[in-house]
């Protein structure tokens, strides 16, 4: 143990600590909003741990009836844009990857720059023409822009390290390529469904902009219903930041404990709906 | 040996002629995935271009008007003036996240303990949804209560009035953005130096480099590659910013953060004005495409003048 090691260390830890701290700090203090009364919020200086705890904001939040309206809608949203992603997407990602179609990427590179405003200007015009406004279809479907395009990227890079040998094998013992895939590159490929799972969920979850034109007032998702909060109760911000914390403690949960599948993912492709 | 000998000419064998029939045997994993591609991705396309040579507003009868939308542009002040604050909103959170993760990288590429726990806290800002992050800097940002003067005030500097005032509303925006895609940067950066050899750190501490000179003259050469990405998939995220600018400012005051996605959507679902709003559209992929290219110049030049550099 020579000093200068020790100075290193000291020096490190010090550089984690503000490097960590924003992230840190900005989560506390939500969570410090979210449990305060509306006297401690507007008290100047601001406190930060209460005198009485403010559980009140989050039992609001729940009893509104809204609330669950809205959190249900969230759930179907996202669970159906997901499942029909991986659905579609993760036969495409295999298929792409051993017919080797390094092209067809180009349209998921196109998808990724598009801004999501773009899509929503025609196919909102086809939702109306459909007469599915007012339903969760349109959101389900317009969410596919999101979530579709993340499940095949990342299928691609994990069918393409696959080893070949074994499904070369299988072929030849006479298995379809369906066989193939479904009992050999598939449960290889395991991992890779964790990470397209887990991301398509995240991005579809966090989506806003396509919510804001398509929703009414009974098939916002929560990321709308936040939003409209606080154009309504701009001054109440206890129920404000529980509303917020309770909309994002999934993700954040989420983010914590699949950390590594994540990072991997977002090395990986690097990419992001919306 | 044996092993090699037997198994080539059987590979031969099989690969001949799977070659002929392979394209069409995947094909039926592809399409299901084509055709929602061609409904939500390609046929919005399409369909955004006629829209934008259309008078089309909600309500009337739509007509053909050739280029008119787009040589409306030009003269639409608030289109131009939206251009200006995207530009300067993309420069400023494209560098900032760049500088500001490339450091935080260097420090998570060190071995210390719960560094996986602690890179997942690090990269909790851009997995938040965004609207409940932007609703809590709304409060972090108000002039009397908000907690960022009170910080402010800590270190003597006067009370700002951040989003409320045209002047820092941009500024103040950037430093939302900045806090959310840093980690980003970082994910990118680390992965480039979890690549980097270790040899020339060897020599570099054989002929006795400060921290400095080993980050300047060999980390950052060898990382630029990751570098360019990263800042190429943040000014693609940074142009196209709306989740955060619009929950707080909605484009505010006045118009002082109005960018072109901001103004997009006002366009094409405030006003109802689709063709107009289409028009918009597709100038604004144009512009994420030329910007992506002139990146793209850059590094070339870029290359070129270091190779020089190092040739002299």
């Amino acid at each position: 143990m020579n000093p200068r090691y020790i100075v290193g260390r000291i020096g490190l830890w010090l550089s984690v600590f503000v490097i960590v701290s924003p992230a840190i700090l900005f989560f506390l203090w939500m969570g410090s909003l979210s449990l305060k009364f509306e006297i401690d919020n507007a008290s100047y200086p601001p406190v930060f741990f209460p005198e009485h705890i403010a559980w009140k904001n989050y039992a609001d939040v729940f009893a509104s009836n809204r609330f669950l309206t809205y959190f249900t809608n969230s759930l179907v949203v996202t669970g159906c844009a997901t499942a029909l992603a991986m659905l579609v997407g993760v036969p495409a990602g295999y298929g792409i990857a051993r017919m080797a179609a390094h092209k067809s990427a180009i349209v998921i590179l196109i998808a990724r720059i598009t801004p999501g405003l773009s899509y929503l200007i025609p196919l909102f015009l086809l939702f109306q023409w459909l007469g599915l406004l007012g339903t969760l279809v349109p959101q389900i479907i317009i969410h596919l822009v999101v979530t579709v395009p993340i499940v095949i990227w990342i299928m691609i890079g994990y069918f393409e390290t696959t080893p070949l040998e074994l499904e070369e094998a299988a072929l030849i013992d006479g298995a379809t390529r369906w066989q193939v895939f479904r009992h050999v590159a598939l449960p290889i490929a395991r991992p890779g469904l964790a990470v397209a799972f887990i991301l398509a969920v995240i991005f579809s979850w966090n989506n806003f902009v396509f919510g804001i034109v398509l929703a009414g007032r009974e098939t916002r998702t929560l990321p709308v219903a936040v939003y409209n909060m606080i154009s309504f109760d701009q001054l109440s911000w206890g129920p404000l930041a529980a509303a917020a914390l309770i909309v994002t403690a999934p993700v954040l949960l989420l983010t914590v404990l699949a950390q590594r599948q994540i990072v991997a993912g977002l090395t990986a492709g690097a990419v992001k709906g919306g | 040996m044996s092993v090699v000998t037997q198994a080539s000419p059987a590979a031969a064998d099989h690969a001949a002629p799977a070659r002929e029939w392979r394209p069409p045997s995947y094909w039926p994993f592809v399409i299901p995935a084509l055709v929602v591609v061609l409904a939500v991705i390609i046929f919005p396309w399409v369909f955004t271009i006629w829209m934008s040579m259309q008078e089309w507003k909600v309500g009337s009868p739509t007509t053909f008007v050739g280029l008119a939308n787009y040589l409306r542009l030009p003269t639409d002040p608030r289109f131009v003036e939206a251009v200006g604050h995207t530009l300067s909103y993309t420069a400023l959170s494209v560098l900032l996240p760049l500088v500001f993760g490339t450091l935080a990288a260097v420090v998570f590429h060190q071995k210390f303990a719960a560094r996986g726990f602690l890179r997942g806290i690090f990269i909790m800002p851009m997995m938040a949804t965004p609207v409940a992050i932007a609703l809590v800097w709304t409060m972090m940002f108000h002039p009397q209560l908000g907690v960022l003067n009170y910080l402010l005030s800590l270190v003597g500097l006067p009370p700002q009035l951040w989003v409320f005032n045209p002047t820092t509303v941009i500024p103040s925006l950037v430093l939302v953005e900045t806090w959310q895609w840093t980690p980003l940067v970082m994910l990118i950066v680390l992965g480039g130096l979890a690549a980097i050899p270790t040899e020339p750190y060897e020599s570099a501490q054989i002929d006795g480099a400060n921290f400095w000179q080993v980050f300047r003259f060999i980390t950052l050469p060898l990382i630029m590659p990751f570098l360019f990405i990263a800042g190429m998939i943040r000014m693609i995220d940074a142009v196209k910013s709306f989740d955060i600018i619009f929950a707080i400012t909605q484009g505010g005051p006045g118009s002082a953060s109005e960018t072109i996605n901001v103004y997009l959507y006002s366009v094409a679902f405030v006003y109802y004005d689709l063709g107009y709003g289409s028009a918009i559209a597709v100038v604004f992929f144009l512009l994420i495409v030329a910007l992506a290219a002139l990146l793209l110049y850059l590094r070339k030049r870029l290359l070129w003048t270091s190779q020089l550099g190092s040739e002299a």
